[in-house]
């Protein structure tokens, strides 16, 4: 096992174990968001899909289980995420001491130099999101196992809602580098390929922020309401 | 034209430095920026000022030893050209220009504009060679080498050396310069041998004085020889297909 | 002072192989015991300071450069000459060898020119298992292409930066060794004098560039690789900080300096374009495939180069040498340009320009094709010059660029000085007057790779038994005199800087003793050259100390070398009472004007002794044979 140890040194090992989580992030996050469109179908269907997350796998397993495995797995997938941001951030502070006097970028995108910024701030949003959609201690008026009720009563305020865009616009930021940089950092490239992999990471980035702010606007023009 | 001049004064290593203001008088846009420099040293000796230490070889973007940041910019404004094949015809009259030295960790100011980059070395020493010894080399044309693959080689080979793309780097690192050569090397038939040995020292010791990549894309920018950024995914390959294959090779747990 | 050339006997082509046969080897658990100083890590120094290191000797390699990756051999664009015969066109090692003597005017001893034909396939050999990524072909074969003054192609190349790759590929020989602890490098150190012991090159004093430490280093045997001394022109298509010091003050010490007037003037150079320039770019050779060359005819034409019509154009080289026209070599090419711009046909700022016009071309073969052979050198023209090269000619100049000349060694590369060995461009061994084309990097990596290796071995087993460490005496008087030097430099503080004085001397030497020289101007040039030094010494002002990086200092004390050396030049220039290769004397010319040659008077190498600051250096004489080819007179018509 020492030899994985020794991989994750490396700041390569490191930035493999990124853009690793990365994927498992995405991957949630856009069957998160597919999961949200149900929105659209109306309270009936996205309290039953909410439930049926909680029956997945069984008989298999025990109620819940699938889920507290994959919430389970995206914990940990944070925390790497996380901690190899840090070290990396840490390392990459070390070797520039002092800084320029006068410094310009000239090919660095900005959503390439926030990532450290709009990282962070997704973190802020989810642990607020938990806590207003999930557990209801942020919510005006929560209604255990009523997801479609709580959203769109959450997003009926209209503060509430823009927390939400600005914090989906940044994720689709850090996903519009992220998820080309992932790419570069598996060593994934290839002459024919690589235009592709622009393309992909500007649209999915795209395709997910869009579905994501489509809710609470849609809520906030009242195209979907209780 | 005129020019309004900040540039980066520092007396030794370990001495404060700050950015002196100079009046640049009467330059030819045809000069090159070194020339307009080595103009403003002229000037300066005459007024009994040391003139201001930076270091130039060959002046035609191929030695590697120039190199400063011109507002910012490793390099300044022109791509593809190194310090010295910038010409003062890039800047407009009456322009104020800041002129620092190159910085990182692991680039120490000597003096002035002056820095040390040996580390680039210390990389090169650490595997980024061919292990031949003179005299054991076979008949050259007895490897065939696909024309396409040599020109790619020959596109990472490029690299002067001049520590543009650390300097520029967000995040000072030297991934650039390191993949050049690991991809030079690890493409051509006659560097197999040494390819996951190669690149796993040459990472490792380039880790230890550099930062990390985070595909800002900034190093590929300044470079003088245009070296692409595909060369750091490939050289990212090459690492982990390595540490890979050392976990199994008991050959290169030593 | 006695030459012995120590030419192995035998037919030329078997010497190489009955000399090594004959040298004393050093068994290889004796070769750490020996130290070697390797000044330098361009081509010739750096494959050297590898080779003996993977060989077992205990290397110290000094540079002045923060690293061996930036000696000027970089620069080299056009390629690097090898008698592979890869194209089939009956190309042989006979026939390099007779090129490369043909192209030096028969100024060129025949048992190295050999050797070192011989050592050009190893070259290509060993540089293609280091992976240096030669031009290939679609089969992936090697490829080649032509190169000036010769009918075959056997010029391996790698884009238009063939030196880079050369001597990254000995750079990273080297830092492997220093890796294994084989080399110890150091780097920023100029070496500021030789130490001779009982009349044995002993070690070196150096200067640290970064603390000013002035530093000695003993050692069994030095070899200087230190590259050429074009600079003592000032502008010069050399790097900014090559310069002669380490030969020169090896010259000091006892070593001879051989045929300092042979210097080549490099024939498409970008023109000086202004006071403040500091070096001239040379543009490929190659560009004369397609280039036409001319001037107007009339003196003082002020139109624009498309104004002039056809009839009104002198395309000088097509008329004076309709078989080789565009293509004739370095030296006539060059000359040629000059009288050109002497009768007031020049072209561009001061007149000092002649056109090199690819309009023909580009009627003939389409913009593609000329964008494809030439591209990034128009890029490069463009970038310098503001011009575009596509709608109006280019103007290039002569400019000087390599020099033949340098310390005198023998056929093992030893100076006079034993245990003084000289490579690559810092000797004077192969190129006689004229150096063809991409000749250079062949002869500095023979010498670096195969030559050294296994000569100085023949030096070092005679001292396996009586090795004795130098006295630390010797060491403190040659620093002593370094630390004396750099204090009266230091100490002048007068009203010049460095490099006004360097321009000035540069003028007077490209005047009198550059693309052509009268006995009656080189005496004049000695005159002023003479003033200016004494000048100099007084009136020149360095600024800060000598503790300290200091590069003013550091371009004092290289400076000061070359006013000396342009006088040796100028002395040798007016010696040699001929024209050959690359020297040319305007007395000794034919009647329409070509260089003449005196073979019965004049076929030696002329090497000069150093007989202190007061007398005259001594002028020796080293006869050429030829046993192999016959001396005929050059023709390019
Ligand atoms: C623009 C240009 C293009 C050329 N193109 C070609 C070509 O296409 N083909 C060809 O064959 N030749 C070409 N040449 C010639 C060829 O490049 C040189 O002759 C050759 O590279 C010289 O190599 P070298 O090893 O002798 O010296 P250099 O490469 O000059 O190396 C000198 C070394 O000595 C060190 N040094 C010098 N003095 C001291 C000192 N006092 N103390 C410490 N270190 C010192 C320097 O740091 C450096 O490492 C070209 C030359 C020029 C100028
Ligand atoms: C505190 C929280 C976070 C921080 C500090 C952070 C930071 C970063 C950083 C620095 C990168 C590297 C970019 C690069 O190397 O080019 C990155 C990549 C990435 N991040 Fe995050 N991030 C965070 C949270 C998230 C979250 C919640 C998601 C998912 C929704 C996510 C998805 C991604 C993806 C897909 C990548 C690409 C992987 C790669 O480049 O290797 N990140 N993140
Ligand atoms: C507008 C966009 C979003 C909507 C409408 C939304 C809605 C929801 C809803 C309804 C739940 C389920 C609550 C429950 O049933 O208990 C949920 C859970 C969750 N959401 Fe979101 N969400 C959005 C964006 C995001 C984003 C951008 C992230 C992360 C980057 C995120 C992370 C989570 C997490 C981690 C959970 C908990 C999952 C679990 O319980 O296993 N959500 N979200
Ligand atoms: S990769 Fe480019 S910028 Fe970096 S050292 Fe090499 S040439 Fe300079
Ligand atoms: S700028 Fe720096 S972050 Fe990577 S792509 Fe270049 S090394
Ligand atoms: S001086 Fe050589 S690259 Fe600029």
């Amino acid at each position: 096992m020492s030899w994985i140890l020794n991989f994750y040194r490396s700041a390569i090992g490191k930035k493999v174990v990124m853009a690793g989580t990365g994927i498992v992030l995405f991957g949630w996050i856009t069957l998160h968001m597919l999961g949200n469109m149900k929105l659209y179908l109306g309270a009936e269907a996205i309290n039953h899909y909410g439930a049926w997350l909680r029956v997945l796998g069984s008989p298999a397993f025990p109620n819940s289980f699938v889920l507290w495995v994959t919430r389970f797995l995206l914990v940990i997938a944070v925390w790497l995420h996380i901690q190899a941001a840090t070290q990396l951030t840490i390392m990459n502070r070390a070797a520039r001491p002092i800084e320029y006097g006068r410094k310009q970028d000239v090919a660095a995108t900005y959503a390439a130099r926030t990532m450290r910024w709009s990282g962070v701030i997704i973190a802020l949003f989810v642990i607020y999101h938990l806590l207003h959609i999930t557990t209801g201690t942020l919510h005006r008026n929560f209604v255990e196992g009523d997801p479609y009720h709580n959203v769109v009563v959450a997003f009926q305020q209209w503060w509430v809602s823009l927390i939400y865009i600005v914090a989906n616009i940044l994720l689709g930021f850090h996903l519009y580098h992220g998820l080309w940089s992932m790419f570069q950092s598996l060593g994934l490239n290839n002459p024919t390929f690589n235009p592709w992999r622009r393309s992909f990471a500007t649209a999915f980035a795209v395709l997910i922020t869009l579905g994501n702010i489509s809710f609470p606007i849609a809520v906030l023009i009242g195209a979907v309401h209780l | 034209m005129n020019l309004t001049l900040y540039v980066w004064r520092q007396k030794a290593g370990e001495s404060r430095g700050e950015f002196v203001k100079y009046e640049a008088r009467d330059i030819s846009p045809d000069a090159s920026f070194l020339e307009m420099l080595d103009i403003v040293n002229e000037q300066l000796t005459d007024s009994s000022i040391e003139p201001i230490a930076f270091e130039s070889d060959c002046r035609e973007g191929i030695c590697g030893s120039c190199g400063m940041m011109i507002n910012g910019v490793a390099h300044g404004p022109s791509r593809g050209t190194a310090t010295c094949q910038l010409h003062m015809r890039k800047f407009k009259d009456g322009e104020t220009i800041y002129i620092e030295p190159w910085r990182a960790r692991a680039f120490p100011v000597i003096k002035d504009l002056v820095v040390d980059r040996s580390p680039l070395d210390r990389i090169i020493q650490a595997g980024g060679f061919i292990s031949v010894n003179t005299g054991s080399a076979p008949e050259a044309n007895l490897i065939p080498i696909p024309k396409s693959l040599q020109e790619t080689a020959m596109d990472a080979a490029e690299c002067i050396g001049c520590g543009a793309c650390v300097a520029q780097c967000p995040n000072g690192a030297a991934q650039l310069f390191t993949s050049a050569k690991v991809s030079h090397l690890g493409m051509l038939p006659q560097g197999q041998p040494e390819r996951n040995d190669r690149v796993l020292r040459m990472v490792t010791v380039m880790e230890e004085m550099f930062g990390s990549c985070t595909n800002y894309g900034e190093c590929e920018a300044v470079c003088p020889k245009e070296i692409s950024i595909d060369f750091i995914a490939r050289m990212n390959r090459d690492f982990i297909k390595a540490a890979f294959a050392g976990h199994k090779d008991p050959a290169m747990k030593s | 002072m006695e030459l012995n050339a120590r030419i192995p006997d035998g037919p030329v082509p078997l010497k190489w192989e009955k000399a090594k046969f004959e040298y004393k080897l050093v068994n290889p658990a004796n070769k750490r015991k020996f130290d070697v100083i390797v000044v330098g890590a361009g081509l010739a120094g750096a494959s050297a300071a590898a080779t003996l290191a993977e060989l077992g000797y205990s290397v110290k390699c000094f540079v002045y450069h923060d690293s061996p990756r930036r000696a000027h051999s970089i620069a080299a664009q056009g390629g690097i000459n090898a008698a592979k015969n890869y194209q089939n066109d009956g190309d042989s090692v006979f026939r390099l060898f007779y090129d490369t003597i043909k192209g030096g005017d028969y100024r060129s001893r025949e048992a190295n020119v050999h050797r070192l034909a011989e050592l050009s396939v190893n070259i290509i050999d060993q540089c293609v298992a280091q992976g240096v990524p030669f031009a290939r072909e679609y089969g992936g074969m090697l490829e080649n292409r032509s190169f000036g003054g010769v009918q075959v192609s056997r010029t391996f190349y790698a884009r238009g930066q063939t030196g880079q790759q050369l001597l990254l590929g000995a750079y990273q020989a080297l830092e492997r060794q220093i890796g294994l602890g084989r080399v110890e490098m150091f780097p920023r150190t100029e070496m500021l004098d030789l130490v001779v012991v009982d009349g044995e090159a002993r070690g070196i004093v150096t200067r640290d560039l970064v603390s000013g430490r002035i530093e000695s280093h003993a050692s069994d045997a030095v070899l200087l690789a230190t590259g050429g001394y074009s600079n003592v022109f000032y502008l010069s298509t050399n790097a900014r900080n090559s310069n002669a010091t380490a030969i020169w003050r090896a010259y000091k010490r006892g070593a001879a300096f051989a045929n300092p007037c042979y210097t080549q003037i490099h024939p498409t150079c970008i023109p000086q374009s202004g006071e403040y320039q500091s070096k001239l770019t040379l543009m490929s050779e190659s560009l004369r495939n397609d280039g036409r060359i001319w001037v107007p005819k009339k003196q003082g034409d002020n139109r624009r180069a498309y104004e002039i019509p056809e009839a009104e154009r002198d395309y000088y080289l097509e008329r004076k040498y309709p078989s080789y026209g565009n293509l004739a070599p370095r030296d006539i090419a060059s000359r040629a340009a000059k009288e050109a711009c002497d009768e007031g046909k020049g072209v561009g700022p001061g007149r000092r320009g002649v056109y090199l016009d690819f309009a023909d071309a580009t009627n003939r073969l389409g913009r593609p094709t000329i964008e494809e052979r030439y591209g990034n050198l128009f890029e490069m023209y463009e970038d310098i010059t503001a011009e575009n090269p596509y709608e109006v000619p280019m103007r290039i100049y002569p400019a000087p660029h390599y020099t033949m000349g340098g310390l005198w060694v023998d056929y093992n590369l030893m100076s006079t000085i034993p245990g003084l060995y000289v490579l690559g461009e810092a000797n004077f061994s192969d190129h006689g007057a004229n150096r063809l084309g991409a000749s250079a990097l062949m002869q500095g990596l023979a010498d670096g790779y195969f030559v050294i290796p296994s000569t100085i071995a023949d030096y070092l087993a005679k001292k396996l038994h009586k090795k004795t460490p130098p006295s630390p005496e010797a060491f403190r008087d040659v620093e002593n005199d370094v630390r004396v030097r750099t204090d009266r430099l230091l100490s002048a503080r007068g009203n010049r800087s460095v490099d006004s004085f360097h321009r000035e001397l540069g003028q007077i030497t490209w005047d009198y003793c550059g693309m052509s020289r009268s006995a009656a101007g080189l005496k004049e040039a000695l005159a002023k050259i003479q003033l200016l030094r004494e000048d100099y010494w007084t009136n020149v002002r360095v600024l800060g100390g000598g503790e300290e990086p200091n590069q003013a200092l550091e371009r004092a004390g290289r400076v000061a070398d070359f006013f000396e050396l342009a006088e040796l030049m100028c002395l040798d220039a007016l010696e040699r009472d001929e024209s050959a290769g690359a020297h040319f004397r305007v007395e000794y010319q034919t009647a329409d004007g070509e260089a003449k040659r005196d073979d019965e008077q004049f076929a030696f190498v002329s090497a000069w002794e150093y007989q202190g600051p007061e007398a005259p250096p001594k002028l020796h004489k080293e006869e050429l044979e030829f046993e192999t080819v016959h001396l005929t007179t050059r023709s390019y018509k």
